[in-house]
């Protein structure tokens, strides 16, 4: 395969994404949060279907999730989904978010990407948020008797957090 | 009477065993769980967490010069290449435009640690195959490397030559001589590797054919490193995001389309040879000037979110960093490559025997600190 076609190939900037992606008739919002890549927010209620679009669309045809975070807002829980594209070698930013911090739960995306079996399983793991549809839901790091989420912002550990 | 026991009614059970937390193939603390019918395997799971520290929660009470220390202990094999993840995702956020020889040398660095680990990679994946020679000559020459790196870091392993804003001291005057007597030197052991093991036939049957992925699973499956590019999938982050004094060089991909253990180890050999010329181009070119700029002592990202990837020895290290302004990251993610690879384990293994889940194994060459963060 010739490397260096495939480098020059022009990428589809942030603002032409944003234009394809408007179109597609999703309550969206798009932030540019100093980030370098195009950032949007979605609703838990159509983020499934966004995602499956996103990779199965030929233009945009994000197939490369690689990063997978868990968010604590303070208020609000959330995901932050990297995708990019090894067709075309651009990169976008997907977040949901939700107030709901008793049950926060979204839609799994691993039956779109594989890698989100694993990575979701980390979010659950420390941030509590749980993911339905999800072919095996449990702990992944810590045991299964762990009370808490550590990575949220209310956890508190006296024995073995340092606070400074 | 009916002596065939598949049509009989005789109940069959599951049958599981643990492969670690203590075996040597897992390189570390990693416990599978594997589900085997006879010597066929129907399932692995791995059980994870047993050294993991929460680095990703630390981060969150630590300044940006501390959090750099703090990636030694990931992935330790590529740790001047994590160190210089953190490093460019402050520098970037600062818009900080650090000086030339700066860039060079942090390359040069970079590609001598992916070399030494790679010549580690090599020595215990011969010993896990049953080649145990390879462990001494893997060793030898990367004592060569570490003994570079302590001369001009002062450390063999955790290196922490990164700061923001460049290095923490200039080379070592004997640091050119030395790193260009290694070239020489690895440039007449690599062939005496393949001498040694790539061409043994015993080793060929072991690998050949064995844990197969296929380019679709490795992208489906966010492989990233030499194990993608066993399968075809070109992703090497120095060519398509590149970084440092990266575009400066040229090297080619190291790419196989087999897909098996066969080709991931051939990767990883190529991938030597590339390293080794990368090397080359910069280390008669290191531009002069200063080794560092000046940053603040109290390092405060601006607001935002910011993302950096590079390509550690295992793959896209990727860091993220969600800031409100103040000293301390908000929230900093770590993508880690091995976790990501981990997660096809499973897939590969599935239908192939115990020992080949070593061989397979042995060439995603996990380690365990970068799965456990």
């Amino acid at each position: 395969m010739d490397l260096m076609k495939v480098n020059k190939r022009a990428v589809m900037t942030n603002e032409a994404l944003q234009n394809l992606i408007s179109s597609w008739n999703f309550e969206l919002e798009f932030t540019e949060e100093g980030s370098q890549f195009l950032n949007i927010s979605v609703k838990p209620e159509s983020f499934h279907q966004l995602m499956s679009q996103l990779k199965s669309n030929n233009e945009t045809y994000f197939d490369y999730l690689f990063c997978v975070t868990g968010m604590d807002w303070g208020k609000e829980l959330g995901v932050i989904y990297h995708l990019e594209s090894t067709k075309h070698r651009h990169i976008i930013v997907i977040k949901i978010k939700t107030d709901d911090r008793e049950n926060p739960t979204f839609d799994t995306v691993s039956d779109i990407w594989k890698t989100a079996d694993f990575h979701e399983r980390e979010v659950f793991d420390f941030f509590g948020i749980k993911f339905n549809n999800h072919p095996n839901l449990k702990r992944l790091f810590l045991t299964d008797e762990w009370e808490g989420f550590p990575l949220r912002k209310d956890y508190v550990d006296e024995i073995n957090m340092v606070i400074k | 009477m009916d002596t065939n026991i598949a049509n009989s009614n005789l109940k069959s059970e599951d049958y599981f065993i643990n492969m670690g937390p203590q075996h040597p193939a897992t390189h570390g603390v990693l416990r599978l769980l594997l589900t085997i019918d006879g010597e066929i395997i129907k399932k692995v799971e791995p059980d994870l967490g047993y050294i993991h520290r929460s680095i990703e929660k630390m981060c969150e009470r630590d300044s940006y010069q501390q959090i750099v220390h703090l990636t030694d202990r990931m992935d330790y094999l590529s740790s001047h290449i994590n160190n210089e993840a953190v490093c460019l995702t402050v520098e970037n956020a600062l818009q900080l435009e650090v000086p030339e020889r700066v860039k060079v040398i942090r390359t040069i660095i970079g590609e001598l640690t992916r070399i030494a680990s790679h010549c580690l990679w090599w020595g215990v994946m011969g010993m896990d195959v049953g080649a145990l020679t390879t462990y001494f000559y893997g060793f030898r020459d990367r004592e060569m490397i570490n003994d570079i790196f302590e001369e001009t870091c002062g450390a063999r392993l955790t290196m922490n030559y990164n700061i923001p804003g460049g290095l923490m001291f200039d080379i070592h005057p004997n640091f050119v001589k030395r790193t260009k007597d290694f070239v020489a030197h690895f440039k007449t052991k690599i062939p005496e590797y393949d001498k040694l093991l790539t061409g043994n036939v015993i080793f060929q049957k072991r690998m050949k054919g064995v844990g197969i992925l296929s380019k679709e699973d490795a992208i489906s499956f966010g492989a990233s490193g030499p194990v993608a590019r066993g399968s075809g999938y070109s992703c090497d982050v120095r060519k398509y995001h590149s970084y440092s004094a990266l575009d400066k060089v040229t090297f080619n991909e190291a790419l196989k389309t087999e897909g098996d253990s066969l080709a991931r180890y051939e990767v990883r050999i190529q991938e030597m040879w590339e390293s080794l010329s990368i090397i080359e181009q910069l280390i008669d070119n290191i531009p002069e000037g200063e080794h560092k700029v000046a940053t603040n002592a109290v390092i405060k990202l601006p607001k935002g979110e910011f993302y950096q990837k590079v390509e550690t020895a295992r793959g896209e290290l990727g860091v993220f960093i969600n800031s409100t302004g103040t000293k301390n990251p908000y929230r900093l993610k770590f993508r880690s490559p091995g976790f990501s690879n981990l997660s096809l384990l499973n897939h590969i293994a599935v239908g192939g025997k115990i020992g080949d889940l070593v061989a397979s194994m042995a060439t995603l060459d996990l380690v365990i600190p970068d799965i456990d963060r």
